[in-house]
């Protein structure tokens, strides 16, 4: 029985993974174990201090608050650099795109490829997290399992039109800008850290706008059981939608670039 | 009539690649038959790479036909593809991986199944004498080793036509010869190979018949030897005076042989006798400080042809 081309793409990308497994997913699990150690409790301990907090961030401790959102930053954060310079390379250095489109492969179905890889690498960054937090009291919830593919959606919210963009660059000078200028602010005011609620009135809607948000409202109500059919159904539309979006004209830049 | 016994297996007319208002194929007329060796010799930027590109079903044809195995790149691009393999002028090879898994991987985009990948693999790696090197990651091999596993890989699909752009350019002449061998043995087993090259000792060691191009027009067409008998005397006498001064002494040689190219570094005499010639240019007082007689090449047809040298 033959397999469907983009898994057959998909192998490439897995393969070359399973030569830096090790510390990757060594990394996966201590990074987000060293933020939430560092922030969740040491930022927790004076923010739970505070008089309204608990009222501000629902009930929840600080931690409990923090934890979660973590899931849907580190997928942002995963997803955008492998929509940037593995892209550029697969292009442009290694060429590997070329080498697949001279065979059977379309130039979508390269992209579908890249596509469910990027989908494989944000699950594994957050099933990392994920396990992190299942070793902490206070997110140790079967709301884990629901809050890994949410996790997983919002990093391929990122990478799907950002892989598209990335197949119509020349160079990668534009790249640490878009880390800069653009995931750096997300991360910061995306309501990770804080509800947005805590923003300028003026900026809560433009945050509310932000796919991050969208992310770590499923991620934080996941894992606290605390998750409405519609506004779940709104953030996974969100998302779904930005990620097809992006994957349909990825298809097209690419064949572009194929064929240039 | 099946595409399998359809000849030839490459027709193109009036074939052209524009990109904008730049012309890199300027509509060309070739056939290749089955089991041939067929050249595309010119300088960069003569628009070979742009015609392989078309026959390799990655760019399409802005006009004209081009047909492979009687097949329309147009509609029939993964069937074309799924038949072909392609040495690119780069090696696209993941330097991460190895050897093997660069094989095994590349043979699934055909969709050969993962223990068959393995067997054509030993087998091609056999063939390219790279069978110790399976299990080495692809960074550390020397540039010729990695054209080889580069050809080995696109043989994977066991391809009834191989196209080679630039199969050798940037390799030292004894990884030359090693691939040019291992390119010979393929055509005697029945694979076509089409290639381009901008070395004419490779156009003369491997093709049946080339085309010369320059600037996206065919400018000639023949088995190597045809158009050396066509464009050039069969000898040539190489003269090299002291720096600056070819030019200059140029005209002292009026007469001699059939024809003269003043290049920057030397002056060339063809001519049917090369050391006839020589006797006459010392008969004349001239002593230029080095003197060669060769025989003609498709270097010399290049320059006939279009008034420049290939070599850049």
């Amino acid at each position: 029985m033959s397999t469907p081309a983009a898994v057959r793409a998909w192998e490439s990308h897995f393969t070359l993974y399973r030569t830096i497994w090790k510390s990757n997913m060594l990394g996966a699990f201590l990074q987000p174990l060293l933020y939430l150690v560092g922030m969740g409790l040491g930022v927790g301990a004076l923010v739970d201090r505070g008089n309204d907090a608990e009222q501000l961030l629902d009930g929840l401790t600080y931690f409990q608050f923090l934890a979660p959102g973590l899931l849907a930053t580190t997928a942002m954060m995963v997803s955008t650099n492998e929509a940037m310079w593995p892209v550029m390379g697969g292009f442009k250095w290694m060429r590997g795109f070329h080498a697949q489109a001279a065979t059977p492969l379309s130039p979508g179905e390269v992209a579908g490829g890249l596509a469910l890889w990027h989908a494989t690498k944000a699950s594994i960054a957050v099933v990392g997290v994920a396990a992190v937090l299942a070793m902490f009291g206070e997110t140790r919830s079967f709301g884990l399992l629901l809050a890994v593919p949410f996790g997983a959606l919002t990093g391929v919210a990122f990478s799907a039109p950002l892989t598209a963009w990335s197949a119509t660059r020349e160079t990668d000078n534009s790249f640490p800008a878009i880390n800069r200028f653009i995931i750096m602010p997300l991360f910061l005011f995306g309501g990770a850290f804080y509800p947005i609620s805590q923003l300028p009135d003026w900026m809560e809607p433009i945050a509310e706008l932000t796919p991050l948000w969208h992310g770590v409202e499923l991620c934080r109500g996941a894992v606290h059981g605390r998750l409405g059919l519609g506004s779940t159904l709104v953030h996974v539309v969100y998302l779904a939608s930005l990620a097809l979006i992006g994957w349909l004209i990825a298809r097209i830049t690419f064949a572009r670039k194929l064929a240039a | 009539m099946s595409s399998d016994t359809v000849n030839p297996l490459i027709s193109a007319q009036h074939l052209v690649k524009r990109f904008g208002s730049f012309v890199a194929v300027g509509g060309i007329d070739v056939e290749v038959q089955r089991g041939e060796s067929f050249g595309f010799l010119g300088p960069n930027g003569a628009g070979k790479s742009s015609t392989m590109r078309m026959i390799g079903c990655v760019s399409p044809v802005t006009e004209g036909r081009l047909r492979i195995f009687g097949l329309d790149p147009a509609t029939d691009g993964k069937q074309i593809r799924a038949r072909i393999g392609v040495v690119p002028q780069a090696d696209q090879l993941d330097e991460q991986l190895t050897v093997e898994d660069n094989m095994v991987l590349y043979g699934r985009y055909f969709d050969i199944p993962r223990k068959e990948c393995r067997r054509r693999t030993n087998e091609l790696l056999e063939f390219v004498q790279l069978s110790d090197r399976a299990k080495s990651k692809i960074e550390p091999l020397s540039g010729g080793m990695k054209r080889r596993v580069t050809i080995a890989r696109s043989l994977i699909n066991e391809p009834e036509l191989l196209l080679l752009d630039e199969p050798t350019t940037g390799l030292d002449p004894q990884a030359r010869h090693v691939l040019w061998d291992r390119l010979y043995r393929l055509k005697q087993r029945g694979v076509t190979l089409v290639l381009t090259t901008h070395y004419m000792d490779e156009a003369e060691q491997l093709c049946d018949r080339l085309v010369v191009m320059d600037q996206g027009k065919i400018v000639a067409m023949g088995s190597p030897q045809d158009l050396i008998h066509q464009y050039s005397p069969r000898e040539v006498l190489e003269l090299r005076y002291s720096a600056g001064a070819n030019e200059a002494r140029a005209g002292e040689l009026d007469g001699i042989g059939h024809r003269r190219e003043v290049l920057p570094d030397r002056v060339l005499i063809y001519a049917d006798d090369g050391e006839a010639a020589l006797a006459e240019v010392h008969a004349r007082g001239s002593h230029p400080e080095s003197a060669l007689v060769r025989r003609s090449s498709l270097e010399d047809v290049f320059l006939r042809l279009t008034g420049r040298s290939l070599a850049d």
